[in-house]
């Protein structure tokens, strides 16, 4: 079991408010990502969870019982850290063994629950290496290791795939994310890429500021996002933001189109402009077009059709999946 | 990549470290010839160096007159049991500081280095006076006493800056690993730690085993130590060149070889762990 709920939690450090009121019920065995800028307090929220920072105010609940004053090591959660924090001076055995030999468990158990984790992880040949003489993959690899192995509540990651390089990344976040549906533990996980929780999550919170700006599922947000800020984080290219006349017509203070919501023509229906640039990637193209009074609007289209930087276009957006925002950045639904 | 240095320079600094090492070792080499030397060929001039007729006379008179082994004993004692002592309090202290500090930790730290920039002949009277109300004049409780509380500044000073080095997130790995404060420090800590533990404690060591002025002022025999044996030789009775040269040989003799077998802990506890 591992529900994990925050009522009103505060955090300060002096007299900086870094987190300010988190409200949140991470489901048991849910895949649950932080996600928002850096800065912003994902690392502070998931610290607090774990006990490694005491709450300025609010409650945290793991499974009904609040847990605020108890030590980390007594909350039954394991931690990945984005240095992976192993213990140099012990082998990735023992590494892994730690926190099982913490517990007190008789030393067959240790070795047999231990090599069972090295052999989902693939650490078999190198459970008598000292992590310094491990690849980055691998010392990922440990850290996952340490743990799966003590079978916890649940799992909490704070950016752990960040210093892998861009091929190992996505290898793993497959791995990752096949792992915790395979042990239907609770995970949560810290990101600041946004590609990253739309792909791992079952659900995201999108933070900003300190505060929770969202909380659903991946799609919910793409779909419908609660605010601008929301809207912008999500989605990649960028949604594109008007605020004027336009706007206006749709009786908002401003509306966002999605790159992908819009559709060019050489020359076809929708706001004249020029193309300023243009990026092919074969698969799709990104083109970024400037129209006298609304502004620079980027739009993407599948394939190739032909429009290249100096070109007039036509932009039509699609007025299903216009999104509309109030003048303090609310999202406005029909 | 380093460039490899020419061979002249590596002769030239090979030559030059040789000449300043010889220069700074040279008045304990002199000590130890003079101390095979007899009482007149010790101060005649010009000295001789090599030429003389070698004589182990000093160290039969030396162990004849005082009991070596008495003090050296006493030594070990005092030097072994005040690191000791020390490293057991500053451990959890620089751990505290280093890991858990509160805002008042630096001051504490400074401050507590700011009582080693007064002279401790500025208390002697009032320890003086405590020893002897307490019984601990020329004792070896009394000794290890002053002399770990004297030392525990540094130690806790050196203990500090090695535990810095240390990346707060792997505590925190054990911590979320079931770990309690105490296994925390006995299993991660500690381990990560023995290479600026050690040369702290060989560096303490070392400097109680050369301290000489509480035990000169605190100790007369029963629990004297090496230092007050050489100093019983350069009495009003007359300068005893050779035998004061062999009492002081037989005195830093085991330093040194402590010192020689541990060199690389020793320097880098002296650079407070700059050089790894
Ligand atoms: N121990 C601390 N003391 C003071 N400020 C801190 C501390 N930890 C984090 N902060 C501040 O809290 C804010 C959020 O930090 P963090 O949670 O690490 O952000 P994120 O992980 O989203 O990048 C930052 O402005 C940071 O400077
Ligand atoms: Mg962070």
């Amino acid at each position: 079991m591992g529900r994990i709920t925050l009522e009103g939690v505060r955090k300060s450090f002096a007299s900086h408010l870094i987190i300010q009121g988190a409200d949140l019920d991470i489901e048991d065995g849910s895949f649950v990502v932080f996600v928002g800028p850096s800065g912003c307090g994902k690392t502070t929220l998931l610290r607090l969870i774990a006990g490694l920072e005491d709450v300025s105010d609010g409650r945290i609940l793991i499974d009904g019982a609040n847990v605020v004053g108890v030590p980390p090591s007594k909350r039954g959660l394991s931690m990945v850290f984005q240095s992976y924090a192993l213990y140099p001076h012990m082998s990735v055995r023992g590494n892994i063994a730690f926190g099982l030999k913490m517990a007190g468990l008789p030393k067959s158990e240790i070795d047999r629950k231990v090599e069972a984790a090295a052999a989902t992880l693939n650490l078999t040949p190198y459970l008598d290496r000292k992590p310094r003489e491990l690849s980055g993959g691998q010392r990922q690899r440990v850290a996952i290791g340490r743990a799966i192995v003590r079978e916890p509540k649940a799992f909490l990651f704070d950016e752990p795939l960040s210093n892998l390089d861009a091929a190992l990344r996505v290898q793993m976040r497959l791995e990752v994310t096949r792992l915790q549906r395979q042990l239907a533990t609770t995970a949560v996980y810290v990101t600041h890429d946004q590609v990253e929780a739309m792909t791992m999550a079952d659900r995201i919170v999108v933070l900003n500021a300190g505060r929770i700006e969202q909380y659903g599922s991946p799609l919910e947000l793409y779909e419908r996002p609660a605010n601008v800020f929301v809207a912008g984080f999500i989605g990649s290219p960028r949604m594109n933001f008007i605020g004027n006349e336009s706007a206006k017509r749709y009786g908002a203070a401003t509306i966002g189109v999605r790159p992908e919501h819009i559709k060019a023509s050489r020359d076809g229906e929708g706001w004249e402009g020029v193309v300023t640039d243009a990026e092919h990637l074969g698969s799709d193209t990104f083109l970024h077009v400037d129209i006298a009074g609304i502004g620079n609007l980027t739009a993407r289209s599948i394939g190739e059709i032909g429009l290249s930087a100096g070109d007039r276009a036509h932009l039509l957006p699609d007025p299903a999946h216009i999104h509309r925002f109030d003048a303090d950045g609310k999202a406005l639904h029909a | 990549m380093a460039r490899q240095p020419s061979p002249a320079r590596v002769l030239t600094t090979t030559v030059a470290a040789w000449i300043v090492g010889f220069l700074i070792f040279f008045p304990i080499l002199w000590m130890v010839l003079t101390s095979f030397k007899t009482e007149l060929e010790a101060f005649s001039t010009p000295p001789s160096f090599l030429f003389f007729h070698w004589t182990t006379e000093n160290y039969a008179a030396v162990q004849g007159r005082s009991d070596y082994v008495h003090h050296a004993i006493n030594s070990i004692v005092i030097a072994g049991g005040s690191t000791l002592i020390a490293m057991l309090i500053a451990i959890p202290a620089a751990w505290s500081m280093a890991f858990a500090p509160s805002p008042r930790t630096r001051d504490i730290l400074l401050w507590m280095l700011s009582t080693k920039m007064m002279p401790p002949v500025g208390v002697l009277v009032p320890i003086y006076l405590i020893y002897r109300n307490f019984g601990l004049l020329d004792s070896r409780v009394g000794l290890v006493a002053v002399l770990c509380l004297g030392n525990l500044p540094i130690v806790v000073w050196m203990l500090f800056t090695y535990f810095k080095e240390i990346p707060k997130d792997i505590l925190e790995a054990a911590r979320m690993d079931g770990a309690t404060i105490g296994k925390e420090l006995v299993y991660v800590l500690t381990p990560m730690a023995v290479p600026g533990i050690a040369s702290t404690l060989l560096l303490n060591f070392i400097l109680a085993w050369n301290e000489a002025f509480w035990t000169l002022n605190l100790s007369t025999s029963q629990a004297a130590p090496l230092t007050v044996f050489i100093a019983s030789y350069s009495s009003p009775e007359g300068l005893f060149w050779a035998k004061l040269s062999a009492a002081s040989t037989l005195a830093i003799a085991p330093i040194l070889v402590l010192g020689w077998f541990s060199q690389r802990q020793l320097v880098r506890g002296l650079t407070f762990g700059a050089v790894k």
